[in-house]
């Protein structure tokens, strides 16, 4: 066994390099966001491009303190620290601060965090551990179950504060099922849900008259998919089985659909409902709930190829894209570097992220592999939810674009989340398969 | 194991396709439609028009006429109004919620995102009280504006007013936008692409809350404003102002024109009207007043449009064809034969002289009746149509029945009879001398304007040629700066001048002339009279003179209506007015006074 002569030895240096880029992009969108000509300088700390210059020194410090770790720490203490994040998710709910309708902040001082932050961390190594742990088999439905459930957990408790954006990045770990052996049905499903219920917002409002009779979008929905089942039924109808199978998607699907306009009015807040209508073009308020998404889209659009130059940006700059420096820092780099910036830092992020699961397939160590899943998925639903809300692709959610969006909590835990990772691969030679 | 690591393909695809669903997204909204380009220049640049101020109008000694002076719009973008106190604001405005909100749901009306006028022309003192305030009501701003003012309230019908713009300039000139001023009449009009200068643009940008941020692209974009041109005018704003004093309480109008150069010294129409009435906010409330609740008319401008017979002073006219016609010389005696044409009681004339001094009727319906049946043709009826014929295109050589090429619009021509107008009334060879005798001394078919008899004084001066009557000499500041007016000849012998000159002078020197009152001691006038048959009423006084008969420097002309003989009133106000121009004072303060004090408007009523 081969010894480690320095810590930066086996260090993936492209991933640090991309991660730099991305987080000194972030830095210089928040600057040309907040930038004040009476006050130009970068490092003015009473601006959020000042502070941020002091976040990406305080996490350039815990990159480098990560590294110092030793390698099995994570992996000893993974479920230490999910336990921890737990009860700090149960104590924000009594103790915490409530910002913007959210009770997920602790605010001691002048210093606030996110346990949910903590969280996403925590449950990724819990989830790395359980599932690289000896004699557990994922085929096992108990295994199974118990994978779920250490997502589930710390899902539900951030729903109760209730931060929506958290809850739903928990769902993209399903990905690390998936490569776990999770069958690819979970999509598919997943996929024929969301569809029927977009289907059935959409329905809602129309309604046709239909010989004299007044027809509903539902009825005409259900007619269809009454017709297809039959459909179906008659091509497979040599096939055994066929009958249950067919007959427990139909049942299944009508009642979902059925449902869902209830669940949509019961379960969502208003403002989630609007933003979900302004989004499926049901309804179109550019003033009202449609307002954020508006701007930011005549932010981006606006850019143009080449876009409008560094601090030439009018509509971040003048405040009308509102959150600019923190959910909204895309349209910075929309307006300012156009569609030639908007490709550099996709493209940065999808390097990133391929580079990750590449990486995560070449290790010995499972706990290794499935913790770099875990990273790749929870910085893929920031980057699909936050980019795509900014260009009217996804509902306004308020999560931060990773290494981008101003902010302390939330810059030191994506660099926590993926330099640990960082220090894992390094330590891939020295581990014993 | 093998199985499920084939899987990070699939992973990886997911990662690309949203990826490249971004990036496609992005290309559409940044590259292929500029829709947002454009509603991001709407909410963040300001289109601010820059107004040129509008260029002055001078007198002929540098005295101003028509300057400006500062307003203010306030105008309103309804999408940036948020959460104003619209009480505070409706009191500082004095208007109440109801007005409010109708002018808000206006402005919505024209758009939510551009900037419409919510209350137009604040004056500079009742801006500054609103403007301190003004930031509290996010929305609102003050566009600056001019507005014309008339120091003296002079010359109402030569400068003219401006007024907003209609739909139709909108459409034959693009530079105009709604709410923008154009000139709609007098030298406003007829000027208003050299006063109005070029407009410019500034570019601002303004935050989210409507505050100014600063120059778009350091004022790349900007168009810095032209100020207008002035004019420089021949009037004599002294001379205008006393005629307008001297024409007040009576009906008609002055003209005096330097002879020399045709410019118009001063232009009158009596009643007039202050122009300061029709700026700004007011205009309208005050030309509907000036409209319908004035019988006499003021908007109405006389010298231009008003058409009078000549009377009398056409003798003039008849006098100098006939002797360039030769079919008189300045001996020809003609009894004063009452049984042709009605005259006064006076002895016959035994010249030329004498016929103009005591302007005998019969003598001219001789002269006329020479010229027009010249005996080419045995036919009496053919005779006299080839006689009007030639005697037609004569006459108009004096600037009549023809529009002058004067430099405001709605002039009149005026008109002298041809054969096709007496063929169209009686028939082709249906008419004779007999018929249209009455022509032979201004009455009938005869029609001028008063610019037209002052013009005809000016040809007299001049002795026989005019320069178009002009109003404005010079544009200020430009190159090649002074305007080219036309000369024309009335193709009649200089010599023939002299012994009607001799006549005009006589109607005023000599105690048996018809414009005793238009003498003055120290200079010489030269003048005929005129008292046009009017069958509505009082005949209309009417008097042209120029001085002195050197080298004159003024040819006017005086109408009053209903004033009765054109010795009594026309006369001496025409005089008052050489001597007002020439000497600069009056010598005879009884005969100033007589006027000032006269009031013939009544006349009318009586008449009514």
């Amino acid at each position: 066994m081969r010894t480690k002569r320095s810590i930066f030895e086996d260090i993936d240096w492209v991933m640090v390099v991309t991660y730099a880029a991305l987080v000194l992009f972030g830095w210089i969108s928040i600057y040309a966001a907040t930038y004040d000509e009476t006050h130009p300088s970068i490092f003015d700390l009473a601006k959020n491009h000042g502070k941020q210059a002091l976040w990406i020194g305080l996490a350039s410090i815990i990159a480098i303190t990560i590294l110092f770790f030793d390698h099995r720490f994570f992996e000893t203490f993974a479920y230490l620290i999910y336990g921890g994040a737990m009860l700090l998710l149960l104590a924000v709910l009594v103790f915490g601060t409530e910002i913007k309708g959210a009770q997920s902040w602790f605010v001691i001082g002048s210093i606030s965090f996110q346990p949910s932050e903590i969280a996403k961390f925590g449950t990724a190594l819990a989830l790395a551990k359980y599932l690289s742990s000896e004699g557990k088999r994922f085929d096992q439905f108990k295994t199974k179950m118990y994978a779920l459930g250490i997502i589930f957990f710390p899902a539900a408790l951030i729903m109760l504060q209730p931060d929506v954006g958290s809850t739903l990045v928990f769902a993209a770990l399903l990905i690390v099922l998936y490569r776990q052996g999770l069958s690819g049905w979970i999509f598919g499903l997943g996929f024929i849900a969301a569809s029927l219920f977009i289907i059935a917002l959409y329905l809602k409002q129309y309604e046709w008259t239909l010989f004299e009779q007044v027809v509903q979008g539902k009825m005409a929905f259900i007619v269809g998919l009454t017709l297809l089942a039959g459909l179906i039924l008659y091509l497979l109808r040599k096939r055994k089985g066929s009958r249950l199978v067919v007959g427990g998607g139909y049942a299944i699907s009508l009642g979902y659909f059925l449902s869902v306009n209830w669940l949509f009015d019961n379960l969502l807040q208003p403002h989630h409902q609007n933003r979900i209508n302004e989004l499926l073009g049901i309804v179109s308020d550019p003033l009202g709930a449609g307002y954020n998404v508006h701007q930011s889209k005549i932010a981006i659009g606006s850019g143009g190829f080449s876009g409008k130059g560094f601090l030439q940006g009018t509509q971040t700059k003048f405040h009308f894209v509102p959150e600019q420096s923190t959910d909204f820092i895309f349209c910075t780099v929309g307006e300012e570097w156009g569609f030639i910036g908007s490709f550099i830092v996709i493209s940065l992020f999808l390097f990133l992220l391929g580079r990750i699961i590449w990486n995560a397939e070449n290790q010995r160590s499972a706990f290794t592999r499935i913790y770099g899943y875990s990273v790749a998925s929870i910085l893929f639903i920031h980057f699909a939810i936050n980019i795509g809300m900014a260009i009217g692709l996804a509902p306004v959610i308020g999560i931060p674009l990773p290494f981008f969006s101003y902010g302390g909590s939330s810059l030191w835990s994506f660099t926590l989340l993926l330099f640990t990772y960082i220090k894992l691969d390094s330590e891939r030679k020295f581990v014993l398969r | 194991m093998n199985n499920l690591e084939s899987r990070k393909i699939f992973v990886i695809t997911l990662f690309a396709v949203v990826a490249l669903i971004f990036l496609g997204r992005l290309f559409v909204i940044q590259v292929l439609d500029d829709s947002y380009s454009s509603s991001a220049d709407n909410q963040a640049l300001r289109f601010v028009t820059q107004y040129p101020s509008r260029g002055i109008v001078y007198d002929r000694h540098g005295k101003i006429l028509v300057q400006n002076q500062a307003a203010f719009d306030l105008m309103v973008v309804p999408r940036q109004i948020a959460g104003i106190d619209t009480e505070a604001f409706c009191l500082l405005l004095d208007i109440d919620t109801v007005e409010f909100n109708r002018r808000l749901d206006k402005a919505k009306e024209y758009s939510n995102y551009r900037a419409s006028i919510f209350q137009k022309q604040l004056t500079a003192d009742e801006y500054a009280k609103i403007a301190e305030r003004l930031y509290r009501f996010s929305g609102f701003y003050g566009q600056k504006r001019s507005l014309r003012i008339y120091p003296d309230s002079v010359a109402a019908h030569v400068l003219g007013y401006i007024g907003e713009v209609s739909g139709k300039d909108m459409e034959e000139d693009s530079v105009y936008k709604s709410g923008d001023f154009i000139g709609i009449s007098g030298l406003e009009r007829q000027y208003e692409k050299v006063l109005r200068g070029d407009r410019g643009r500034e570019v601002l940008m303004v935050d989210v809350h409507n505050t100014v941020q600063g120059r778009y692209r350091e004022g790349e974009l900007d168009i810095p404003a032209h100020a207008g041109t002035n004019l420089i005018t021949g009037l004599d704003l002294d001379l205008q102002h006393y005629g307008e004093r001297l024409m007040q309480n009576k009906k008609g109008s002055i003209v005096a024109i330097e002879p020399g150069t045709g410019e118009v010294l001063c232009l009158i129409s009596s009643p007039t009207y202050d122009p300061n009435l029709l700026v700004g906010v007011k205009r309208a409330s005050n030309y509907q007043l000036l409209v319908q609740n004035d019988s006499l008319d003021p908007l109405f401008n006389r010298a231009l449009m008003a058409k009078y017979p000549p009377g009398s002073i056409f003798k003039i006219v008849q006098a100098l064809i006939a002797l360039d016609e030769r079919v008189i010389n300045e001996s020809t005696a003609i009894a004063c034969n009452k049984a042709l044409v009605g005259c006064h009681n006076h002895p016959s004339a035994q010249n030329l002289r004498e016929a103009i001094q005591m302007s005998c009727n019969p003598y001219f319906h001789q002269v006329f009746k020479r010229m027009i049946n010249r005996g080419t043709t045995s036919n009496y009826f053919e005779d006299s149509s080839i006689g009007l014929e030639a005697w037609e295109k004569r006459v108009k050589k004096f600037g009549l029945g023809n529009r002058l090429g004067l430099d405001l619009p709605s002039l009149k021509s005026g008109s002298i009879p041809d054969v096709a107008l007496y063929d169209g009334i009686y028939g082709t060879r249906r008419w004779a001398f007999s018929t249209i005798y009455s022509v032979s001394i201004g009455q009938g078919e005869v029609e001028v304007v008063p610019i037209q008899m002052a013009n005809l004084a000016a040809i007299i001066a001049n002795r026989g040629y005019y320069v178009d009557p002009h109003i404005v000499k010079e544009l200020d500041g430009q190159r090649d700066s002074s305007l080219h007016y036309e000369t024309h000849s009335t193709e009649i012998d200089a010599a023939f001048f002299e012994p009607v000159i001799d006549a005009m002078q006589r109607v005023v020197d000599r105690p048996g002339g018809t414009a005793r009152r238009a003498r003055i001691d120290s200079i010489i006038v030269c003048g005929k009279t005129g008292t046009a048959e009017n069958p509505h009423g009082e005949d209309h006084s009417v008097f042209i003179a120029f001085a002195p008969r050197e080298n004159p420097q003024i040819a006017i002309a005086v109408y009053v209506e209903n004033a009765g003989f054109g010795g009594t009133w026309a006369a001496p106000i025409a005089s008052l007015m050489i001597e007002r121009y020439i000497r600069g004072s009056i010598s005879d303060s009884l005969k100033e006074a007589r006027v000032l004090e006269a009031n013939l408007l009544n006349v009318i009523k009586d008449e009514d």
